[in-house]
């Protein structure tokens, strides 16, 4: 299986041949910077795209085909569109909260894309308690919901912006928890290490019950953190024209659209690290040729697919389900998930401790 | 002499009465004498007036006045009651509305177009017109001039005033719509959830409703205005255009009153054309509904199910009428046009395609553990409540108050049709909802009932070349998708109608928002919204 | 069977026909590198018109029917209908205007981000259709918002409403956003070729918040 720390260290040793030590570091960090950057662009552009020919299918139409082949540099036009619409200044607000809030959502979005492990070796932040940054780093983007729609000195967007805050850190319990589980299993939070810990069998199969509990309840909650249907409330559009970014124009607004799609991705991103194998190919203890073989498959390949499925199954959600009201939503969380998550975490325990996993 | 006559002669020995065959009681009062009637009316055993079913404001020349249209459900009878104000220049009644609830809404509508003041309702504010419109638009001396154009902000007072009398003398209280501290949200009148341009001034305690107020007008084009002076073939045009969703019905109302009125015998087929073609506006009108139902509780892809299956029915409409939405094609004496050739066939399909569909809509929506959690129990409506409001249509029979106008009072060919009237016990969405999707069925079967049967002959009665209504008032209603649609004209022989009132069954479901919604929460005021299923170009006309 | 061409008046039929043409109206031609990029932000802004979901009668339900399964706007790239004006890019007028929600209008228009582009739908928005004797009606919306595209009807066949739709991608493709006219020009020179007592209401009105 072919590791990309090849790659990065040649680069590395190439860059330190020829300067010092902090000119090379320099040089990288810029290097990655814009990579990261370019790479964050291009999957959003791809997943709203994605998106948009996911729920064109789910409801008999054909979804965008006329910019390009299939219409596939439609979200191009959209970008270039965005790029150029006039933000708008609106008089009464809370400026610098209001400019600020856009970037602090993205920022979150994009510390937390940082941390996902495309392929062996191809990771940007990896450290002992990674997962656990992951998930503190992903958090940061509810304050610049909340302060968008204080800012915004909008009723509608206030409300959305309280929905928001209501639901997130209600669920962000779930998350972590879901994810704690699978840390029980694993025993390390390091993101590198939990995706080589299932090179003998994949977590969810390996902590079989407990981690399909874990599993199901973070793609619940997960859905719900970044705020997509049935769990919209906080921009429903039927009750809260646009919730909490209502007053956004232009690509402030943009920022926030692109930050919707990333989340969604890096929420699936998660479910396929901690719970699917992260990039490891699909091996069956006992089976040696058939793991011979799925080894050829790149493990970019064998991430980008599961994420995939993954991402599609979050879009699913969407198009199936009726939104749920604020008190059903909550009920959901704290009646139902949050007990059955500290049960399942002590269960977890047990199996571990008792070594009743496979 | 009937009871009704001699009880009220009993209470009101200056009351004028006048009796045709076949028409309900007229009675003229003058506002003291109903003053005293208002409570009788109502209460007394042996009338028990308990549905106000119109209250039309006249510009009688010499007077402004009301004519109240009141139906007692226990007894199955009507009367008509003219009452006229004291003077032109400060006109003033007594109010209903402490005894029927709807009367606060028409009230107001009268108030704003007629002026007249209602003396002791709780909140005489203009219902259509902006706050700051000059004149009222239906007197006849109106001039359409004196309001031109403004791009100001309309405002909206928080305070409103309410006419007493004390001693004879007539007064001005004070009445506080929303206190200074409140959490007001405005939704709409641009909303995507108000189906269309309607205000809500919803009063927010966190997430919870206290209070709805209601602005409607935005969409006031004064077409009752319009109509009068426009001949009788002119003013049809305008009935597609109040309810958009039911043009054919709405239509068929003012072509069957006119017809009643010069007593033109409208050939079979023709009713049977028109019959088809209201069941099938009906089921479409469903569907729509279906389909923004689902939208506004956030599913989104049931909305496209709703129109793909609208859309066939569309096809049909326009090979026969050429008209997709507005179609334009009942005439006076029957349709414009013969059916097209294909129509039984394409029916037929139709009718075979529709129910699996349905079957598969409930299963994707119905069936939903958070649409059943989101819509059961929400939005109560009583049976008492729907009779005070007016309410009419699927949302009154969702709360089991039949008051199906095909089964009470059938019209045209519905006499001979087979079909059930949809009744459900709880008033809420859900069953609001349910109604409706079961209605479709039955819809299908009357269609399915008549295909068969359209006998040969014309589509359209020969009718004089200017039709002149003779002089008296004349009063048909039809249920439309969403209740009782009444046609009200007064004629004074002439060739356009003196007076032509449109009673639209949208008015009252919007005025029963604020009840169903106190207490509740945001998502369930949209969901309450949606499950009444108004249009709002038919409430404010 | 030899299909019938239409004609329409300004329009030869093969540029009515494809809709990948950009007109050269360009009238005293534009640099190469600015000409170029305003291309390209021609392109994506007409590829990418999100509509404001806004209509107050009859015409807003065939709005509807063109967003939906059989029509389906969403493959010209229009289906993100934003409920908030901040984010759309045109005003579909779908129904009557009366007098007053007309101050609505004119909000939402002036809440909306440039460059912004009404679609009057129908006869009611055009010039008041049916309504036009009434006395609470307004007699067109461009009496007090700018129109770029008309749409006759009443109302207007889904098919129309999409012919219209890409009337304005057209009419969006001749623009410039670098050098003379873009869309952020005073709104008072909206209407070079009328006298200021002959500008519509709106013109006047931003001239004095100026």
């Amino acid at each position: 299986m072919f590791d990309f720390s090849v790659v990065t260290t040649w680069i590395d040793e190439g860059l330190r041949s020829i300067m010092p030590a902090a000119g090379a570091i320099a040089i990288e960090c810029v290097l990655i910077g814009v990579l990261l950057l370019a790479v964050y662009a291009v999957f959003a552009l791809v997943l709203i795209l994605a998106e948009r020919k996911v729920c064109a299918a789910f409801q008999c139409r054909l979804g965008p085909n006329r910019v390009g082949p299939w219409g596939s540099i439609q979200t191009v036009a959209d970008m270039v569109k965005i790029i150029t619409k006039e933000i708008i200044s609106i008089r009464h607000v809370d400026s610098f909260l209001h400019n600020l809030a856009p970037f602090l959502v993205i920022i979150a979005s994009l510390l937390a894309f940082s941390c996902i492990p495309f392929a062996k070796g191809l990771h940007i932040l990896d450290f002992n308690v990674g997962i656990l940054f992951m998930i503190a780093a992903s958090s940061i983007g509810i304050v610049g919901i909340l302060l968008a729609g204080w800012s915004s000195n909008n009723k509608f967007s206030l409300i959305g912006a309280m929905r928001s805050g209501a639901q997130m850190i209600s669920y962000e319990l779930s998350i972590g928890l879901s994810i704690m589980t699978i840390v029980v299993l694993s025993g390390t939070m390091q993101i590198s290490e939990l995706a080589e810990g299932q090179n003998e069998l994949w977590f969810i199969f390996k902590g079989h019950i407990p981690a399909c509990i874990a599993f199901v309840v973070y793609l619940i909650a997960g859905t719900a953190e970044t705020n997509r249907g049935p769990f919209d409330l906080p921009e429903a559009e039927s009750e809260l024209t646009a919730g909490y970014h209502t007053e956004y124009s232009g690509m402030h607004f943009g920022f926030y659209y692109v930050a919707e799609f990333v989340n969604m991705f890096i929420v699936a991103a998660i479910a396929t690290t901690v719970f699917l194998g992260g990039w490891m190919p699909l091996h069956i203890p006992g089976l040696d040729s058939f793991n011979h073989a799925m080894n050829y498959i790149p493990s970019l390949f064998w991430f980008l697919g599961k994420s995939i499925v993954m991402v599609f199954v979050i879009m699913w959600f969407k198009w199936t389900f009726p939104r749920l009201r604020i008190d059903q939503l909550i009920r959901l969380e704290w009646k139902y998930l949050l007990p059955l998550n500290l049960v399942n975490l002590i269960l977890m325990v047990l199996i571990v401790a008792l070594g009743w996993h496979f | 002499m009937n009871t009704i006559q001699s009880i009220i002669q009993e209470l009101c020995p200056q009351a004028v009465f006048v009796q045709t065959e076949n028409e309900p009681l007229q009675v003229s009062l003058s506002a003291a004498q109903l003053a005293k009637l208002i409570e009788p009316l109502r209460h007394n055993a042996a009338l028990q007036f308990d549905y106000l079913e119109d209250l039309v404001g006249m510009d009688f020349g010499e007077r402004l006045g009301v004519i109240y249209r009141l139906y007692s459900t226990v007894h199955k009878h009507r009367i008509l009651i003219e009452c006229q104000a004291e003077s032109r220049q400060e006109p003033e009644l007594p109010t209903l509305s402490h005894i029927w609830a709807i009367a606060n809404f028409y009230e107001r509508e009268v108030f704003d177009f007629f002026g007249i003041h209602f003396i002791g309702h709780p909140d005489m504010r203009r219902l259509f017109l902006r706050s700051d419109h000059i004149g009222y638009p239906l007197r006849k001396d109106y001039d359409p001039e004196s309001n031109p154009l403004k791009l100001e902000d309309e405002f909206l007072p928080d305070d409103t005033s309410v006419y007493v009398e004390h001693d004879g003398k007539l007064q001005v209280e004070g009445h506080t719509v929303f206190e200074k501290d409140e959490y007001v949200v405005n939704i709409g009148p641009q909303h995507p959830a108000t189906h269309g341009v309607l205000h809500f001034q919803v009063s927010l305690q966190g997430e919870i409703v206290k209070k709805v107020d209601v602005h409607c007008g935005y969409i006031h084009r004064g077409i009752e205005k319009m109509c009068e002076s426009m001949t009788y073939p002119q003013t049809l045009a305008m009935t597609d255009r109040l309810d958009y969703l039911s043009a054919h019905q709405n239509r068929h109302a003012l072509c069957a009153c006119i017809e009643d009125a010069i007593g033109l015998e409208v050939p079979r087929r023709a009713q049977y054309i028109r019959v088809l073609m209201d069941e099938l506006s009906r089921i479409q009108s469903h569907l729509l509904f279906y389909a923004t139902f689902c939208m506004d509780l956030g599913a989104l892809t049931p909305f496209f199910y709703g129109f793909r299956d609208r859309e066939k029915i569309l096809n049909i409409f326009e090979d026969t009428t050429g008209g997709r939405l507005i179609q334009n094609y009942n005439v006076i004496g029957g349709v414009a046009r013969d059916l097209h050739p294909d129509f039984i066939k394409k029916t037929r399909e139709f009718v075979n395609y529709l129910p699996n569909v349905l079957k598969e809509y409930h299963d994707v929506f119905t069936n939903n553990v958070i649409f059943r959690q989101r819509a059961k129990g929400i939005g109560l409506l009583s049976k008492e409540q729907a009779l005070s409001f007016g309410v009419t249509g699927p949302s009154a029979r969702a709360s089991n108050l039949s008051c199906d106008v095909r089964k009470h009072n059938p019209y045209s060919i519905y006499d001979e049709v087979m079909f059930k009237e949809i009744l459900y016990p709880n008033g809420d969405c859900l069953d609001r909802y349910m109604v409706r999707m079961d209605e479709i069925l039955q819809s299908l079967s009357i269609i399915e009932q008549l295909l068969d049967k359209i006998p040969q002959g014309d589509f359209c009665a020969k009718t004089k070349p200017v039709i002149k209504l003779p002089e008296g008032r004349f009063f048909k209603s039809v249920e439309t998708a969403r209740g009782e649609f009444g046609v009200f004209i007064e004629s004074h022989g002439d060739k356009y109608p003196y007076r032509l009132k449109f009673h639209s069954p949208c008015l009252p479901l919007v005025s029963v928002v604020d009840t169903l919604a106190s207490g509740n929460k945001i998502a369930d005021l949209i969901t309450i919204g949606a499950s009444l299923d108004y249009v709002v170009p038919d409430i404010d006309r | 069977m030899e299909i019938r061409k239409p004609k329409i008046k300004g329009i030869p039929y093969e540029d009515f026909k494809d809709n990948e043409y950009i007109e050269t109206l360009r009238k005293n031609g534009v640099g190469v590198v600015l000409g170029n990029l305003d291309s390209v932000i021609n392109w994506g802004r007409s590829n990418s018109l999100w509509p404001l979901t806004f209509a107050t009668s009859c015409c807003g339900i065939e709005f509807m029917s063109v967003g939906a399964a059989r029509y389906d706007f969403a493959r010209f790239g229009f289906e993100v209908a934003r409920a908030s004006p901040r984010q759309a890019d045109m005003i579909m007028v779908a129904g009557t205007i009366v007098n007053k929600m007309a101050p609505v209008l004119y909000r939402l228009y002036e809440q909306m981000a440039d460059p912004k582009y009404v679609i009057a739908v129908g006869g009611c928005a055009i010039s008041g259709g049916p309504f036009s004797k009434s006395y609470n009606v307004l007699q067109g919306v461009d009496k007090i918002i700018p129109v770029d595209v008309y749409i006759p009807g009443c109302p207007p066949r889904p098919e129309a409403l999409l012919y219209g739709m890409m009337q304005l991608q057209r009419k969006v493709k001749v623009e410039h956003f670098f050098g003379e006219v873009n869309r952020k020009e005073p709104k008072s020179h909206r209407f070079p070729e009328l006298r200021p007592e002959e500008q519509p209401v709106f013109a006047s009105k931003y001239q004095d918040n100026e």
